[in-house]
């Protein structure tokens, strides 16, 4: 070992330990939290990561259950790989199904105590895991980049803030979750109990690893569920991480159980019988398997699924603004988005005025900065993608920018635009999830609505134009579960993310999320009705 | 009152548990201490001695048009009228923080300025840390609705902060009283000038030093010490307030909504007394009962708005309960604040000491009867032993007025119909109470009492996730719970032409 290993090693060490002294200072009332102690961050289940920066961490392998890291139970491990130079960074252990057995006994050991547990409690949990959340706020950041190839300052401002905010949101929420009473005559007194489901299955993807873990598991952990985790096999590294923080904050063992795993783990906790409710986040042919498993007992899903949202370009719209976001709307996270605008409808007024700005407004990013928008999550991905462009050439979608892989090392192709793209070709009905987006023109705002929705999916919207009456009608017509008037893709987690059709059901963030990981237990009072 | 030119902006204090620590005592205007505009100041009495305990900066009517002033600037034009909702929760997040690292100066300070016993005062203090934290969590959970009416227009409603809100609180629960006030003004958005008690002052200046220190931008929380006649009477009446929330006696709650009528009809929320019966059935568990009817009465020295003053027992448990409840008060330790074991402290200063021995003086000459206690307790200061009247009647001014000190009223019932009456028989409905093991009879008399909370099976028994306040003459609105966001909110319709 070199003497610069050991030296930022100890800084990190040494920031670790400060940070936690000063967290059992602040929270010296919390006696439950004295007695934690950070010996997991000394696992012998880890091993030391090498950060671009040079920064060199503590990163946890195990599968994290019961608030510890332990190894398969076959031993079997998968490789997490930077996209950035298509090298391996760390190997971690995957769960089979006698570990996903373990993860769903553990969260079922300790939902008792966990549901009774009052819920400023279990708010003030959450708000422990917020802050530590932002104390870590670097390392997570440069984990989230180095694994899923986003930019630092990026993963930093945009996934792990959110992670934050959220943690912190759904942790007001812990204590504000009312039933009903209900008094339909004298004789009867009714009231509804909101209830946890019991044991959460949450299955996320690669694009946002922590910030869509955070998402599920701070509404669900808030209203008194426990959960099972299983992050994608492209992605494991940051809430690894996240499980020593989960310690640290205070959760008693087994209310949070984090595992690494490919299609076969989430097969595996999606038909476990000992789970009361699915949460999954990804692609809709893995979403229709989810709910295959699910219905094999008969449990509620949640599903946040693919899209191929439209952006509509009216022609009062600011131009300038429209292509900013639009492409940010596509580009941004490498097109890796869920919700992202990869459809552009605009009207035929200004259609060609439309593509020309927004092929100068892409050369002018890439002469800023070739590498910004990030290269795709995998060889696999990467080859999708160009494969799409391929046939969108085929289809006859004319090709106005990109196309191509870029001769750097890593998955990166460039930002890749084609116009004349019609309704019928699969560029425009199906989801990329890459930096493509198909463009064509539209008469009236009838058929601009028509054709927005005609995709077999409906997650979201945008609308651009300066009028008001224009901006509401055309939200109110669109069928999709989010309609931005004037932007893309800025979400906010005060506001409820969800799509229609085959996008999914159940709403995240906002109060709504709240509704997924509830249940309404209706009681029956008979005050003086005779038989 | 006296002059203010000797008395210091903060000052050292160590109280008799030996804390130490640095007492503000200026007026905490625009986020600084300051001096009172006309240089007044005013004595604080230690209750437990009868003594001088220190001296603090006075506010008058000028000094809350400077707080008004600020607090409108910090509304309208300041870093606060910018700041997102979640920013807004994290203050009082943060605020909740600082409590809790001060939890022991703060309860210290209660059990100086107040003399309550220091075992309730940390209780206090440990419920202004979940209410502040349960506010903080509010404030970015505040919807308005969208409302179809038709195709060809488009309804929206937005739930906005009212702007300046004046609030005026009593010195029972100084620091309480303070968190459920500032706590949802706050989390809405507006912007308070905040009066304390002029009995007890020192909590309220400590915590503001905390605001500052959490970060809250100048003026938007401004804390004022003063008395009722002058800075509060200037606050209820002022024309840039538009909202006032008041704690205290139903006559000043009175002269408050008239001063706010009078002014610019700012809107008005009003917590104030109540004389609550706690209801004893021949079911309950008596022993339990006995220590909830105890706790009803003695907790805080009897001094809650919500104490459960008027006492009903079914008549065939009433001698058992009778003897049970002498016992149980009597058992009650009664003295020094500071001592861990103290359950009831002092009065809160000789003027209420005075008003509730004329009380104990009355009920004698009205013929109840003094099972135990009606005397002082100890040589100095202002204690008074637990009492307890039997043998009285529904006419008897000690069973319909409130008395505000450990006294209470016991009085037999028949049924069930006999004490839903009796219950309902005062101007009051601020709370109540009710003891049986019968699922129908304690539904039925909850539905049954006008009362804007009902006990089963406890008494006090006070959340900050639980609406509170009155009915009748006990006041206006409810604090707490996601009821007291409506305190400070106002409804903004948004209605679009689309047509």
């Amino acid at each position: 070992m070199s003497k610069g290993f050991n030296s930022s090693l100890d800084v990190v060490n040494c920031q670790r330990f400060l940070r936690l002294y000063t967290m059992i200072i602040r929270r010296s009332l919390l006696e439950r939290q004295l007695t934690l102690q950070s010996r997991r961050y000394y696992s012998s289940v880890e091993t030391v990561v090498t950060l671009p920066s040079g920064l060199k961490y503590r990163q946890p392998i195990g599968l994290f259950i019961a608030n510890g890291f332990d190894v398969s139970t076959d031993g079997k491990k998968l490789t997490t790989y930077d996209p950035r130079s298509g090298r391996p960074i760390a190997s971690v252990f995957s769960a089979g199904s006698a570990d996903v057995n373990n993860a769903v006994q553990s969260a079922r050991l300790a939902l008792g105590p966990w549901r009774t547990t009052p819920g400023t409690e279990r708010g003030i949990l959450l708000h422990n895991l917020s802050r530590l959340i932002e104390d870590h706020k670097d390392i997570l950041g440069s984990i989230e980049a180095f694994d899923t190839g986003k930019s630092a300052d990026t993963a930093m401002s945009e996934d792990i803030q959110e992670c934050i905010n959220v943690t912190r949101y759904y942790a007001g929420w812990a204590d504000k979750i009312h039933g009903y009473s209900i008094q339909p005559f004298t004789e009867k007194f009714a009231y509804t109990l909101h209830e946890p489901f019991g044991v959460c299955a949450l299955i996320v993807p690669w694009n946002y690893p922590l910030m869509l873990a955070i998402w599920k598991l701070a509404p669900a952990v808030a209203a008194g569920n426990t959960v099972v985790l299983k992050t994608s096999e492209l992605t494991p590294l940051s809430s690894l991480y996240l499980g020593n923080l989960i310690t640290e904050a205070g959760f008693p063992q087994g209310v949070v159980n984090i595992l690494s795993g490919d299609g076969d783990t989430g097969a595996a906790l999606a038909l476990h019988c000992g789970i009361s409710k699915i949460s999954f986040t990804g692609s809709a042919a893995t979403g229709r398997k989810i709910m295959q498993a699910a219905a094999s007992n008969l449990v509620p899903v949640t599903l946040e699924l693919g899209g191929k949202s439209a952006a509509i370009i009216f022609e009062d719209a600011d131009l300038e603004q429209a292509v900013k976001w639009c492409y940010s709307g596509i580009m941004s996270n490498s097109g890796q988005m869920c919700s992202a605008t990869s459809r552009i409808l605009i009207q035929e007024t200004i259609y060609k005025k439309f593509v020309e700005m927004f092929k100068s407004y892409t050369i002018h990013r890439m002469s800023m900065g070739p590498l910004d928008h990030g290269p795709q999550i995998s060889d696999a991905q990467l080859k999708k993608v160009l494969q799409y462009v391929r046939l969108g050439i085929e289809e006859g979608a004319n090709l106005v920018y990109g196309g191509e892989e870029m001769d750097v090392p890593g998955y990166f192709m460039l930002p890749t635009i084609f116009s004349d793209a019609r309704d019928h070709m699969k560029i425009v009905q199906e989801e990329v999830f890459g930096p493509v987006v198909v463009m064509d023109s539209f008469a009236t705002s009838s058929d601009a609505i028509r054709r927005a929705n005609s995709s077999e999916y409906g997650l979201a919207s945008a609308v651009f134009t300066k009028s008001i009456t224009e901006a509401v009608n055309t939200a109110q017509k669109l069928d999709v579960g989010m309609v931005w008037v004037n932007s893309s893709q800025d979400s906010d987690f005060r506001v409820p993310f969800g799509g229609f059709k085959m996008s999914g059901f159940g709403q995240e963030l906002g109060e709504y999320a709240m509704k997924n990981y509830w249940r309404p237990k209706a009681v029956h009072l008979n005050l003086g009705i005779s038989l | 009152m006296s002059a203010s030119s000797s008395v210091p902006l903060s000052q050292k204090f160590k109280l008799p548990n030996g804390v130490e620590y640095e007492q503000p005592l200026g007026l905490f205007i625009n986020g600084e201490f300051v001096t009172g505009k006309e240089g007044k100041a005013f004595e604080v009495i230690n209750p437990s001695t009868g003594k001088l305990a220190g001296m603090v900066h006075e506010a008058t009517a000028v000094d809350v048009d400077l707080a008004v002033d600020a607090a409108e600037t910090a509304f309208y034009d300041g870093p606060w009228s910018k700041m997102s909702s979640a920013d807004r929760g994290h203050l009082l997040l943060k605020l909740a923080d600082l409590f809790e690292e001060n939890l022991t100066i703060l309860a210290s300070i209660e059990a100086f300025d107040n003399g309550k016993a220091i075992q309730l005062a940390k209780g206090d203090i440990g419920a202004c840390i979940g209410c502040l934290r349960y506010y903080g969590g509010w404030a970015d959970k505040i919807h308005g609705k969208v409302i179809e009416t038709s195709p060809e227009s488009f309804n929206y409603t937005k739930q906005e902060p009212i702007g300046v809100c004046g609030q005026i609180i009593p010195w029972n629960f100084p620091l309480l009283m303070w968190a459920w006030k500032i706590g949802p003004a706050i989390a809405c958005g507006n912007t308070v000038v905040l009066k304390t008690a002029e009995q007890t002052p020192l909590g309220g200046l400590y915590a503001a030093k905390l605001c500052k220190e959490a970060g809250f931008p100048p003026g938007v929380i401004n804390i004022l010490s003063g008395f009722g006649r002058t800075a509060g009477a200037a606050i209820a009446s002022h024309m840039k307030i538009h909202k006032v929330a008041f704690t205290g006696s139903t006559p000043v709650g009175r002269q408050i909504m008239k001063a706010a009528a009078e002014s610019n009809l700012k809107k008005v929320t009003l917590e104030l007394g109540g004389k609550s019966p706690n209801i004893v059935f021949e079911d309950a568990d008596i022993d339990r009962a006995v220590e909830w009817i105890n706790f009803g009465i003695y907790y805080n020295a009897g001094q809650c708005c919500c104490a459960g003053s008027r006492i009903y027992v079914q008549e065939t448990i009433y001698d058992k309960v009778i003897d049970a409840f002498k016992r149980r008060a009597q058992a009650n330790v009664v003295g020094n604040p500071f001592d861990e074991a103290t359950f009831q402290g002092a009065q809160v200063s000789e003027a209420q000491y005075n008003r509730i021995m004329a009380y104990v003086e009355l009920g004698k000459k009205e013929g109840a009867t003094v099972e135990v206690g009606g005397e002082r307790h100890g040589s100095e200061g202002y204690f008074i032993k637990p009492t307890v009247f039997s043998n009285v009647t529904e006419d008897m001014r000690i069973m319909q007025e409130e008395i505000f000190g450990p006294v209470c009223a016991i009085a037999k019932f028949k049924n069930l119909e006999d004490v839903i009456q009796k219950g309902n028989s005062t101007a009051y409905g601020l709370a109540s109470a009710v003891h049986t093991r019968s699922l129908n009879t304690a539904v039925e008399v909850a539905n049954r009492l006008r009362a804007g909370t009902v006990w089963v099976n406890c008494y006090n028994s006070l959340h900050w996730a639980l609406p509170f306040g009155g009915y009748g003459e006990s006041g206006i609105g409810r604090e707490l719970g996601k009821e007291a966001l409506r305190n400070y909110t106002q409804v903004k319709t948004v209605n679009i032409n689309l047509s």
